[in-house]
């Protein structure tokens, strides 16, 4: 659904993206992990259009992106951290998605809408929102339009449990439609029951793409907190052996 | 172009605080002047001070916190299907719209209703294009500065060059020169700055230009006739419209 070749990307001096080459299908929960600063944020806003590539290729539904906007209408993105223009109230910002994306009302999946309560504040101006209200707001409408594709960049930060527990619900029924969701999370745990294939990223590269199961069995562990701890420090050992040379 | 986004940034600016207030302010200040001064003109003379310094600060100051306090939701925008240009230009209309919306109601209500005249009507033209011109400029600012204060630092060092330190150069320019007749390049060279375009046009129709001697006299023949008033309405637009089209093409390749 979404191959990417041999993309870099730079910001001055700053090489954020190292030649990454991805191939990512539909029906599959891909969990993108790394530490802080490693390229996972980059990488989804390259996918989306919002960060214009160096060098390399995406392309979605066998179609190159760049320049191209249309096939946004199959992407939903919850970003990392949901800013709205402080003025407008949630069901201003509801409509303007609406408006946005021309689907009609009755196709329109109101599934988290209608579970995080938000019809009983759409008078509320954004600015006098919290987080977690934003984290909901965002969600909302990153699975409203019933995309293909879901991006979810830190879903959890700010949800509290019940919150969280819906949303995971929500994530598994769309997993179970063939659709394709990224999640880049620093809280492991929230995901291990969702996550079938992990992304594994450092200083820009990608060190691994393997489903779950062969993670499991490579590392011999059975929890994926584990296998990600036991695999980060093993990469702590390389750099510091190159370090020590 | 995208009529929804126009719509949208003009639905959140009109419940901006900071758009009322300068609303307000302007009014007051139009409605004080205007009360209090019984010669048009010399109302008119008032206003012209308060509009070239007020209006450009305002509107440049305002446009760029306005988008560096967005640019989260500009992103959100550019993750949407949406083409980027259409974005960047119906957020400048917003902007644009709205800050000429404030100032029709601060100025150019009261100067139409007190102040009906051949240079009441300038000084609201004036005034509707310097909004729209600092905006773009405010586009241009806020695109290629990612940092907010110094993106904000810039809107005001634009400013003080185009209210203050531009006159400074000029009036330092036109005594090192004096001797020489530079009327004509005079012309020319208010032409680099937006706000002296404004002032000229303003006094030009107040009959004010008898007291600027020679110069005024050059002034008045250039920009009294139809072709001078013609291309001093065409630099005004490319003002407004050169600053926004760099922004576009910035925003265009922009990382966000």
């Amino acid at each position: 659904m979404i191959e990417i070749k041999q993309l870099s990307k730079h910001f001055g001096k700053l090489q954020v993206l190292r030649e990454i080459d991805l191939s990512l299908e539909g029906g599959q929960c891909i969990s993108l992990i790394g530490p802080n600063g490693s390229g996972k944020t980059t990488l989804i806003k390259s996918i989306l259009g919002m960060v214009i590539p160096s060098s390399g290729t995406i392309h979605f539904e066998g179609k190159n992106i760049s320049r191209e906007w249309a096939y946004r209408n199959d992407i939903g993105y919850m970003p990392q951290i949901g800013e709205y223009p402080e003025n407008m109230s949630i069901g201003q910002v509801l409509d303007m998605m609406k408006d946005i994306r021309k689907i009609p009302e009755n196709l329109l999946d109101t599934e988290l809408y209608e579970k995080f309560e938000l019809d009983k504040m759409l008078d509320k101006r954004m600015r006098t929102l919290s987080g977690g209200t934003r984290q909901k707001v965002s969600a909302c409408l990153a699975f409203m339009f019933s995309p293909k594709v879901l991006i979810l960049d830190e879903p959890t930060a700010g949800l509290d449990p019940v919150a969280t527990e819906i949303l995971k619900d929500k994530i598994i029924d769309e997993k179970h439609k063939n659709k394709l969701i990224m999640i880049t999370s620093h809280v492991l745990s929230d995901l291990d029951d969702l996550v079938s294939q992990i992304i594994y990223m450092q200083d820009g590269r990608v060190m691994f793409h393997k489903s779950l199961v062969e993670l499991k069995v490579d590392t011999g562990t059975n929890k994926l907190s584990k296998a990600i701890a036991h695999i980060m420090s093993l990469k702590q050992e390389l750099s510091k052996e190159t370090i020590y040379e | 172009m995208s009529k929804k986004i126009i719509k949208y940034v003009i639905t959140d600016l009109l419940r901006n605080r900071t758009v009322l207030l300068y609303t307000l302010v302007l009014l007051a200040l139009s409605l004080g002047v205007f009360l209090m001064e019984d010669n048009i003109d010399k109302g008119i003379a008032s206003m012209l001070n308060i509009v070239l310094f007020v209006v450009p600060l305002v509107s440049i100051v305002f446009s760029t916190i306005y988008l560096y306090n967005s640019s989260e939701f500009i992103g959100l925008l550019v993750s949407q299907p949406l083409k980027r240009q259409s974005i960047w230009l119906s957020i400048a209309v917003g902007l644009g719209v709205m800050m000429a919306f404030a100032f029709f109601v601060g100025i150019g209500v009261p100067t139409l209703i007190f102040a009906y005249s051949a240079s009441g009507l300038m000084l609201i033209v004036a005034g509707l294009l310097l909004s729209v011109i600092f905006v773009s400029l405010a586009m241009w600012t806020a695109v290629y500065i990612r940092d907010k204060s110094k993106g904000i630092g810039l809107a005001i060092i634009l400013w003080l060059y185009f209210a203050l330190i531009f006159d400074a150069i000029l009036l330092f320019l036109l005594f090192q020169f004096a001797d020489y007749p530079i009327e004509n390049i005079m012309v020319a060279i208010s032409m680099l700055n937006p706000i002296d375009i404004s002032r000229i046009l303003v006094l030009l129709e107040i009959d004010l230009s008898a007291m600027m001697g020679y110069t005024g006299a050059i002034f008045r023949d250039f920009f009294g006739t139809g072709g001078g008033m013609f291309v001093t309405l065409g630099v005004m637009l490319l003002w407004f419209a050169v600053p926004l089209w760099l922004s576009n093409r910035y925003f265009k390749k922009k990382d966000l």
